[in-house]
């Protein structure tokens, strides 16, 4: 089946930042984001000026994917954590609830288990905030803002 | 799976180049990443062997503009052509708001883009998607080169179904980025019509 549409409101994101903005603090970490299975960047903090965070959205994506592959090909469920280990940076890669991702980039000033300790906390409070988000979008009577545009919008985008 | 954010106000919809190998995908992204404005890009990401052959994916985020007010961003994707990378394949899938299909016009390709195509329809049945109902677009690559199909041909045996199409020299640009407005177009066509996953 496919997936409903992902959308996000200000009141869910609001929520969302919150738990992102204090991993970041309670794990020591460098970086924490949040990214969709598809690749699209949800939430991120901490150190994050010279990163290229949608690049890095969408290869997390594609990482978890063939991790998702060879999982199937395994019969295991899902691998739902990833620990990569550099000389400098490490990163922690954690599936929430089956439909987002939440790596914490994080170097010698934490340690994997501070950073899998707030990880587990801050995964139970996300997924509880993206099932909440996930009811609401299918709620009926909530139109996409793009029921109303016209031939014309989309023309418009086009004439440079 | 288009994604709307109402705080930042953007819509972020993925568009996956698909078709055989060597018939032009890389090049396709490549064209358009060379001659879009700076700011209206992101970095072109390649995930290929020593040999520039794909192995996962290209990816290149785009920035296409407004409408009313949210801002509109494609996420462009090339899966691997390769047959034996068909796994990589399904997974580039996913999510999926609109199909090119880059087909290769040289008469000896012909079984290749039949094979890629039919290909495309399984992996997409897999996710619950089909082609019939998902935004569409068919480009009938290397239309320079000798010893090509004709177009009548190579609509019959690719687009049966009269799927909007275009003759295409990706190496020099030509019908580059008229594949990418059509694709664009009824990506957010579906979107109005309340589709979009």
């Amino acid at each position: 089946m496919v997936n409903p549409q992902m959308v996000m409101y200000e009141e869910e994101f609001n929520q969302i930042q919150a738990v992102v903005d204090r991993l970041v603090k309670e794990a020591n970490a460098k970086v924490v984001f949040i990214v969709d299975k598809n690749g699209q960047l949800i939430a991120q903090s901490g150190d994050i000026e010279n990163l290229d965070s949608t690049s890095l959205a969408s290869l997390t994506a594609g990482n978890i994917a063939a991790t998702g592959g060879m999982a199937k090909l395994l019969r295991e469920n899902e691998f739902a954590t990833q620990f990569h280990e550099g000389e400098k940076a490490n990163i922690h890669i954690q599936l929430v609830g089956k439909r987002v991702i939440l790596v914490v980039i994080f170097d010698a000033r934490s340690s994997l288990g501070l950073v899998r300790l707030r990880v587990k906390k801050a995964s139970e409070e996300l997924n509880s905030i993206f099932e909440g988000l996930l009811r609401k979008v299918q709620e009926p009577g909530r139109d996409s803002p793009f029921a109303e545009i016209t031939d014309e919008d989309i023309d418009n985008l086009f004439n440079d | 799976m288009s994604f709307i954010n109402y705080l930042s106000r953007e819509i972020n919809c993925k568009i996956v180049y698909y078709g055989p190998g060597l018939c032009g995908k890389t090049t396709n992204l490549q064209y358009i990443y060379n001659k879009t404005n700076p700011e209206a890009k992101g970095k072109m990401i390649s995930l290929a062997t020593e040999t520039e052959r794909t192995l996962f994916f290209d990816f290149l985020p785009l920035s296409l503009g407004e409408i009313r007010g949210f801002r509109t961003r494609f996420h462009l994707y090339t899966v691997p052509g390769q047959v034996f990378y068909d796994a990589s394949r399904k997974l580039i899938l996913k999510g999926v708001d609109g199909v090119v299909f880059v087909a290769d016009s040289q008469i000896d390709r012909m079984d290749a883009n039949v094979e890629s195509l039919e290909n495309l329809r399984t992996n997409l049945a897999e996710q619950g998607y089909s082609l019939d109902k998902l935004p569409y677009v068919v480009q009938y690559n290397k239309r320079d080169l000798p010893s090509v199909a004709t177009l009548e041909e190579m609509r019959a045996l690719l687009n049966p179904s009269q799927n909007v199409d275009f003759e295409a020299v990706a190496t020099t640009g030509v019908g580059v980025f008229d594949t990418l407005k059509a694709v664009a177009k009824l990506v957010l066509t579906e979107l109005r019509r309340g589709g979009g996953g």
